[in-house]
C-alpha cells in the first residue's frame, strides 16, 4: 500500500469513528506522524543533510554578535528611547536614534543577552506586545521627522506567555504589519541571527530585507515543526531541511533582497561581515532614499504583493 | 510503505472501517464535547450547529455557513483559479493536497460576492477541513484580491475566520502572507470601506496576528479559542496551568480586543444592522 492510500484510509476511518462516537483521533494522528517521518527520512536520509540544522545552530550561537553589537558597530551618537506610552517598557526591544554614516536614523533591534542573567533580563529575545508597540511608536516618530529606519533582528519569536496574550500580542503584531505597510519613510530590515516567525516579521516590513549568511527566517521553529508534523522534536534537523529557511534558500525563493557573506562565521570574526553589511546598508539606503514617496510605497506594496503568486 | 506499519494493523483498520460503515446509519447521536450530553444530530443542525443543551457552537461546514449568513441560493466562489503549489517540495505536502483535492475542498478559504438581507458584500469563509484552515500562498492571494476588489467596487468585506495559523508546508511564503494581507487591508481601510471580522473556533497563530485582528469591527462566536500561541505551547513555555477560559472569546472581550460576542443564530441580523448603519444598502 502506498503512503497516500494509507493516510486516506486513516482519515476516513477517523471520520467514521467520530460519527460513531469513538475518539481515535490521537491514534490516527500518531500513525500519520510516523508516515511523515518515514517520508522525510526517505527524502533526506536518517538525519537530514544536517547543513540546514547546523545553520540554525550557528545562527543561535551564544558567541555570535547580537543586534546590539551590530548597532554598536554601525550607529554612532546613539540615544536610546523607552516605553510604548501605553503600559511599559519592553527591554527586549532596543530602540532609539543615532547616525549611520552621518545620516540620522532610527534604529530598532531585539536584545537577547550573552549570558543567562542577560538572557533572563531580555526574555531570551522574545518581545512582548509592549515591545512591538514601542517599535511602532519609534517608527512613527521616524516618519514624522523623515528619518530612515534600520531594524536589526535576532528573535526566536514573540513571547508565548499569559501576559503576552492578555495584552494582545496578536493585535500588536497585526497592527505593526498594517501600519508599517504604508509608513512614509524608507526602512531596511537586517536579520542577524534567528528570524522567528510572526515575531520577526512584525519588524521586517521594509524596502529591503538583508540577511547575514548564517541567519535564518522561518514560519515556525524547526523544533516546533518537528513536534507538530513529525510528532518528535528530535526530528528538528529534518524539518530545518524541509522548511528552506537559510538566508541563501530565501534569496533563491526571491523573498529577501540580499545575503551578506560572513566568511568563517561572525562568532569567530565579525569584522569582515560588519564591513560588508555597512557597505550594503549604505548602498541600499542611497537607493531607497532617492525614491519619491509614492514610488517608495508602491514598491513596498508590490514587494510583498508578489510573494506566492507573482 | 513496507516497514512503518505492520500488516496486521492495516488489516485491523480495514476490518474496523467495514464495521463502522454499517453502524453509522442507525447512529445519528452525537456527544457534545462541552456538556457531554448525547444529542440528536438533527437537533444540532436545526439549531445553527449550536448544542441545544449548553450553547456550544459546533464547527460547521462552509456550506452551512453560506446558508446561515447569505441570501443566495446559488453562489460561485471567486478567485478559484489560484490553487496550492508544493513550491518547497515539502515532505508529504503533495500527497496531502491530492487527498484534499479528491474530497473536493480546494483551499482553506472560499470567497463570495453575495447578499446579506439584500446588501451586497464580499465575504471570505475559512475552512478548517483544509490543513487546519492554515494560510499559505493561495489563502493570502485570495484575501488580498478580496480586499483589492472591495476597494475597487466600494463593497464591505466580511471575514469568517478559523485557522491554525500560517501553513508550515509553504515556509516563509506563508509567513509573508501575513504582511501581504495586512498591507491590502491598510489600503482598503484608507479607502474608507468597512471590514468586519467574525472570529470562530479556533483562530490562532499568523492568522490572528494579521487579518483577523484588523477589522474595523471584530465580532466573535461564544467560547471560541482565539490567540497567537497555542495553549499547549504556552503551557510548555511557562510550565504553569493556564487560567480557566484563557484565550476564549469572553477573555478577549474582557481584555479589550474584540467588540462583541454574537451567537451564531443572531449573526446575520447583527451583520445586517452594522452594514445598514454604515449606509450599505
Amino acid at each position: 500500500m502506498k503512503d497516500n492510500d494509507l493516510i486516506k484510509k486513516l482519515i476516513s476511518l477517523n471520520e467514521k469513528a467520530k460519527k460513531h462516537g469513538i475518539n481515535i483521533t490521537k491514534e490516527i494522528f500518531n500513525l500519520e506522524k510516523k508516515i511523515n517521518i518515514a517520508r522525510a527520512i526517505r527524502k533526506y536520509g536518517k538525519k537530514g543533510k544536517e547543513d540546514a540544522w547546523e545553520h540554525v545552530k550557528l545562527a543561535r550561537k551564544l558567541e555570535r554578535p547580537k543586534p546590539q553589537d551590530f548597532i554598536e558597530a554601525l550607529i554612532t551618537k546613539k540615544i536610546e528611547f523607552h516605553g510604548d506610552r501605553y503600559f511599559k517598557d519592553d527591554k527586549t526591544i532596543y530602540g532609539g536614534i543615532g547616525y549611520f554614516n552621518n545620516i540620522p536614523v532610527t534604529f530598532i533591534g531585539t536584545r537577547k543577552g550573552k549570558n543567562l542573567k542577560e538572557n533572563q533580563l531580555y526574555n531570551f529575545g522574545m518581545p512582548n506586545p509592549e515591545g512591538y508597540r514601542k517599535s511602532l511608536r519609534l517608527v512613527k516618530q521616524a516618519e514624522k521627522f523623515k528619518r530612515p529606519v534600520l531594524f536589526f533582528i535576532d528573535t526566536p519569536g514573540a513571547y508565548p506567555g499569559i501576559a503576552s496574550e492578555e495584552h494582545g500580542i496578536s493585535e500588536a503584531i497585526a497592527r505593526n504589519l498594517f501600519e508599517l505597510s504604508s509608513i512614509k519613510t524608507p526602512m531596511i530590515s537586517i536579520i542577524t541571527g534567528e528570524g522567528g516567525s510572526g515575531g520577526a516579521i512584525a519588524l521586517s516590513v521594509a524596502e529591503k530585507i538583508i540577511m547575514m549568511e548564517n541567519s535564518f527566517l522561518s514560519v515556525i521553529s524547526p523544533e516546533g515543526c518537528a513536534s507538530i508534523l513529525f510528532k518528535d522534536p528530535n526530528k528538528a534537523p529534518l524539518s530545518a531541511q524541509s522548511l528552506k529557511l537559510t538566508a541563501n534558500d530565501l534569496k533563491k525563493q526571491g523573498i529577501i533582497d540580499e545575503v551578506i557573506k560572513e566568511k568563517i562565521g561572525l562568532h569567530i570574526d565579525k569584522k569582515i561581515g560588519f564591513e560588508k553589511l555597512e557597505e550594503a546598508i549604505s548602498r541600499n539606503l542611497k537607493e531607497i532614499m532617492s525614491l519619491n514617496m509614492n514610488d517608495l510605497l508602491k514598491k513596498r506594496y508590490e514587494k510583498y504583493r508578489r510573494i506566492g503568486f507573482g | 510503505m513496507t516497514s512503518i506499519i505492520p500488516n496486521y494493523i492495516k488489516k485491523l483498520f480495514q476490518f474496523t472501517i467495514k464495521k463502522t460503515e454499517v453502524k453509522i446509519e442507525e447512529n445519528a447521536f452525537l456527544q457534545c464535547p462541552q456538556c457531554k450530553s448525547m444529542i440528536y444530530q438533527k437537533d444540532i443542525d436545526n439549531n445553527f450547529g449550536i448544542c441545544p443543551e449548553c450553547e456550544n457552537h459546533f464547527r460547521i461546514t462552509n456550506k452551512r455557513w453560506v446558508k446561515i449568513l447569505l441570501d443566495n441560493e446559488e453562489l460561485f466562489p471567486l478567485f478559484e483559479k489560484y490553487k496550492p503549489n508544493d513550491t518547497l517540495n515539502f515532505p508529504g505536502y503533495k500527497d496531502k493536497l491530492k487527498i484534499l483535492n479528491k474530497k473536493n475542498i480546494d483551499e482553506a478559504i472560499t470567497i463570495y460576492k453575495a447578499n446579506i438581507n439584500g446588501i451586497i458584500v464580499l465575504i471570505g469563509i475559512m475552512n478548517t477541513e483544509f490543513i487546519m484552515g492554515s494560510m499559505g500562498a493561495v489563502v493570502g492571494e485570495r484575501i488580498t484580491l478580496l480586499f483589492e476588489k472591495g476597494m475597487k467596487e466600494n463593497l464591505p468585506v466580511i471575514m469568517v475566520t478559523r485557522s491554525g495559523g500560517a501553513r508550515m508546508q509553504e515556509g516563509v511564503i506563508s509567513l509573508m502572507q501575513m504582511v501581504k494581507t495586512s498591507a491590502a487591508i491598510k489600503r482598503f481601510s484608507d479607502s474608507g470601506n468597512l471590514y468586519i471580522v467574525v472570529l470562530t473556533n479556533p483562530t490562532t497563530g499568523g492568522v490572528t496576528a494579521s487579518f483577523a485582528m484588523l477589522g474595523d469591527i471584530i465580532l466573535a462566536e461564544p467560547n471560541a479559542l482565539i490567540g497567537f500561541a497555542g495553549p499547549r505551547v504556552i503551557q510548555q513555555t511557562i510550565k504553569q496551568t493556564l487560567p480557566e477560559g484563557f484565550q476564549r472569546s469572553e477573555f478577549l472581550l474582557e481584555k479589550g480586543f474584540i467588540d462583541s460576542i454574537v451567537r451564531r443564530n443572531n449573526l446575520k441580523s447583527k451583520l445586517t444592522d452594522i452594514l445598514k448603519i454604515h449606509n450599505y444598502k
